[in-house]
């Protein structure tokens, strides 16, 4: 079927709008056999988008997929899987409560007469498991592996299928050095058996050891295909945000005499193994580290979002060790959640609607009985939509209906209704474009030079990087560096990305 | 590696081994869930109170009278499993024993007497039949339209005991043929009665589907990640769908059972099944976040919740007050299922 001449996976023309949102725009896409391709872009580029496209899990608003030449139309993983498509996602597909090696064939299962074969199917996974050195008990749960195990299940299951086309999305965002040596490892003799493979990533360091040519994206549009080798890093960043770097970023004035608003002190808590650090009025602390790293984690225990096993916390020189959210909230401090769908907003409400909530408890707009008078409200709200920069049009329109930049937007404004003294950020700038992103960086700024304590913790290296004035990088469910100023150097903040610190910070 | 002197070894060998006798039961509760636990409570505080109750008199007959619920809790279980469940069991068994009931008597006089067997057999099938249109109503509304099961299902009960009572009038339908209770409700094979060696072969079959088969495979997929099972190429909509079909049908022939036992086609056969089902699955350690229950602990399960109202029987424990219990332990089942589940998967 199909001609050799004509390229492995060839995707013309492709869009895909979700309500609100146009992720991707007239997008081409070739790969050919034995190619590592690189889809290169921010988060929010359409990455993941583009390859659910590809592995059947949406179906494009418009455009076409042809596969060795051969015009095909999924309608499903399954449809895309019998073309020869194997595919990591970057959201886990792991049931946690099957066993590895259930797990690996599910969809696929051996079978003798009308059962499943079990015992082929453990040998299957043993063996396979054995070819690609990953040491894990295929007969344990799902559940009962740490993040980087299952992401070599993922990867595990993907080899598994024999694909022609091999698609990795971020398959290494909680990996180690050493394995992910060993599946560049992997991926290069994939490659050199002919498979295709289409490796997602918004890390430069990272992939130029195995590219073969790069498609950067930005805002749903491929913006251009180079070769790896010939493009320098400048030029990528470059073509990705389409700015110059030292443009993105503005330069945040650092007030070092700020004094200390808030302490966690030997923080434990699930994935955080002892940590302390401290908040500075008029600085951007930064929280750098892998995903699963504890980053995050420390945070959502200070919040009170999950159970704190020891430790101290301070705020303004008080102890509000095991204080609620709402005691936190109300007590000056602002957490901006890292999943807005599911934990920031109301997505069925409209934008005024859900920075209005954020209003409920100020008592000059509490009337008599403690009604709320819409007027007063009304001004504030519109005052922070101006703020944040959403248009009028948009206040009124249900937050699922707006873009992820507007989204991102209208939950910041939640946390200008009231003073803050400290204002947490998760994942500030999770899946929004290039132009809410430099908005919400200049949000950032005017906060820190106000002379609040801004925190800012992100997975988006450069981000951390060049917003904060100091940076912790987690490894391990511990502090593993603390940088500041000049000294936070990409290269400083990797190398203690794997760190396996056993002293607590 | 050093030996530890025999001093503080004699000094901690109680702690150690009540330390040891802890962790086994932390892990036959990760293992099983709470049933153990229960089952060994319930007989202890019922041997207590009388005699009579761990007789193997008693305890056959509770065997015997468990199979109904076995069979429901069967079907019961594949919801479950799937991160749902049915409200509309006792629906389907009311149907059932309706439908075939009036099948049977209205084809008993349109065909010729020695014709008795096909007009038995037709008429299981148009219980059968109606129980499936329940099932398959279920499914579509679950799995094609994404309605919540709660609803789906708790609406289902409803629009199915009104149309039992509908076609009854409210009043038994007599006159199903004799041989029908004989053989499904009182007939013995290698004497071992009917009913059991239906549940015994029906708790067989869904044991391999759910161990054995893709289907069951792939309900557990589903009820552990529908997410996941969809982007591993499972047909989540078509699982979901069979699983509640597969359940009704289940019930329905606990339905044919229970209707040739009492020998009419009642209304009012499948009273609080529902509830007695999803409290022996719970008990039983299938979770109610979906994708996790095993078929033998089921069937335990199901012959525990009737143990324990025999055992409230003989204790003399007034039938409102049984309520009271079983409402109750369900609660706190599933209390302890919310622990167990996050011992198990881990937060989130
Ligand atoms: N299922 C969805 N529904 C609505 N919008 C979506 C969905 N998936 C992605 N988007 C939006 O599409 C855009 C591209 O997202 P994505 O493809 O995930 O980017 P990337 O993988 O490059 O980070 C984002 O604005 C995102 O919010
Ligand atoms: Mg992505």
């Amino acid at each position: 079927m199909g001609s050799l001449a004509a390229p492995l996976v060839e995707m013309v023309g492709i869009s895909k709008e979700f309500p609100g949102v146009k992720a991707l725009n007239g997008v081409h896409l070739k790969v050919e056999r034995g190619e590592v391709h690189v889809l290169f872009g921010e988060n929010g580029a359409g990455k993941s988008t583009l390859i659910s496209i590809l592995s059947g899990v949406f179906r494009p608003t418009s455009g076409a997929i042809r596969i060795a030449g051969n015009e095909v139309s999924f309608h499903s993983v399954h449809d895309a899987a019998k073309a020869g498509i194997g595919t990591v996602f970057q959201e886990f597909s792991l049931v946690p409560t099957l066993p590895v090696f259930e797990n690996l064939y599910l969809g696929r299962e051996l079978m003798r007469g009308p059962l499943t074969d079990r015992r082929a199917m453990l040998a299957g996974a043993r063996k396979l498991f054995a070819e690609l050195d990953f040491d894990i008990d295929v007969t344990r749960p799902a559940s009962s592996l740490s993040r980087a195990q299952q992401q070599m299940v993922e990867i595990a299951k993907a080899f598994l299928s024999n694909a022609r086309v091999l698609i990795l999305d971020e398959p290494t965002a909680s990996l180690t050095e050493r394995e992910t040596e060993r599946l560049f490892g992997f991926i290069g003799k994939a490659a050199a058996s002919g498979v295709g493979i289409i490796y997602i990533s918004h890390r430069i360091q990272e992939f130029q050891k195995i590219a073969d040519r790069i498609s950067v994206l930005r805002d749903g549009r491929l913006i251009a295909t180079v070769p790896a080798r010939g493009t320098s890093e400048p030029e990528l960043i470059e073509l990705m945000t389409g700015r110059a770097v030292d443009q993105v970023y503005p330069k945040i004035a650092h007030r070092t005499d700020g004094a200390v608003v808030m302490t966690l002190q030997g923080i434990r808590t699930a994935g955080v193994h002892g940590a302390s650090l401290e908040v500075r009025a008029g600085e951007v602390l930064g929280c750098a580290g892998l995903v699963g790293s504890g980053k995050s984690r420390i945070w959502r225990a200070a919040m009170g979002l999950q159970p704190l096993q020891a430790g101290k916390i301070t705020l303004k020189g008080r102890d509000i060790t095991g204080a609620s959210t709402r005691a936190l909230l109300e007590d000056g401090v602002f957490f901006l959640p890292s999943d807005r769908k599911s934990e920031g907003l109301q997505m069925t409400a409209s934008a005024r609607a859900n920075i209005e909530l954020s209003l409920l408890d100020r008592a000059d707009f509490a009337g008599p009985l403690g009604l709320v008078r819409p007027r007063r409200s009304g001004a504030l709200t519109d005052a922070i939509g101006d703020k944040v920069g959403i248009a009028k049009s948009a206040m009124d329109r249900a937050v699922s209906k707006l873009s992820g930049g507007n989204q991102q937007k209208v939950l910041f404004g939640k946390g200008f209704g009231d003073d803050r003294d400290v204002y947490i950020l998760d994942e500030p700038t999770v899946g929004v474009d290039m132009g809410t992103r430099m908005a919400l960086y200049q949000l950032i700024k005017d906060i820190a030079e106000a002379g609040k304590a801004v925190v800012v913790i992100s997975s988006d290296l450069p981000e951390v990087m060049n917003l904060s004035h100091r940076l912790l990088v987690f490894a391990k469910g511990r502090i593993a560096a603390e940088l500041s100023g000049a000294a936070i150097t990409e290269e400083n903040v990797l190398k203690h990305f794997f760190a396996e610190t056993e002293s607590a910070a | 590696m050093s030996m530890p002197t025999t001093t503080i070894a004699e000094d901690t060998a109680a702690p150690r081994r009540a330390n040891a006798v802890l962790t086994g039961l932390r892990a036959l509760f990760l293992r099983v869930g709470v049933l153990p636990f229960f089952l060994v409570a319930t007989l202890i505080a019922f041997s207590l109170v009388s005699k009579e109750f761990l007789a193997l008199q008693n305890l056959t007959n509770v065997a015997r009278q468990s199979v109904y619920l076995i069979l429901v809790s069967l079907g019961q279980m594949l919801a479950l499993v799937t991160g749902g469940f049915d409200l509309s069991v006792g629906t389907a068994i009311a149907l059932t024993s309706v439908v075939s009931a009036l099948a049977m008597v209205t084809l008993s006089h349109m065909l010729p007497p020695d014709m008795l067997w096909l007009v038995i057999v037709l008429g299981c099938c148009a219980g059968l039949a109606a129980a499936l249109v329940i099932g398959s109503i279920n499914g579509l509304g679950i799995a094609v339209f994404g309605v919540s099961p709660f609803i789906m299902t708790l609406g289902v009960q409803s629009v199915g005991a009104g149309i039992a009572l509908f076609l009854t009038g409210g009043v038994p339908v007599s006159g199903v043929p004799y041989e029908f209770g004989d053989v499904l409700g009182f007939g013995r094979v290698f004497d071992i009665p009917v009913p059991v060696l239906v549940a015994v072969v029906a708790a067989s079959t869904i044991w391999l589907v759910m161990n054995r088969t893709r289907l069951g495979k792939h309900i557990q997929a589903v009820g552990g990640n529908a997410k996941a099972a969809r982007l591993s190429g499972v047909n989540t909509t078509k699982v979901l769908f069979i699983a509640y079909a597969l359940c009704a049908l289940l019930a329905s022939v606990a339905g044919l059972l229970l209707t040739a036992r009492v020998g009419s086609g009642e209304t009012n056969l499948g009273g609080t099944i529902a509830l007695e089902s999803i409290a022996a699955c719970v008990i039983a350690g299938v979770s109610l976040h979906g994708g996790i229950g095993r078929v033998e602990n089921v069937v335990l399960g199901g012959f525990f919740i009737v143990l324990l109202q025999n055992g409230m029987n003989i204790a003399q424990i007034g039938s409102y007050m049984q309520m009271v219990l079983l409402g109750s332990l369900l609660v706190l089942a599933v209390i302890l299922d919310q622990v167990r589940y996050r011992l198990l998967v881990g937060e989130r």
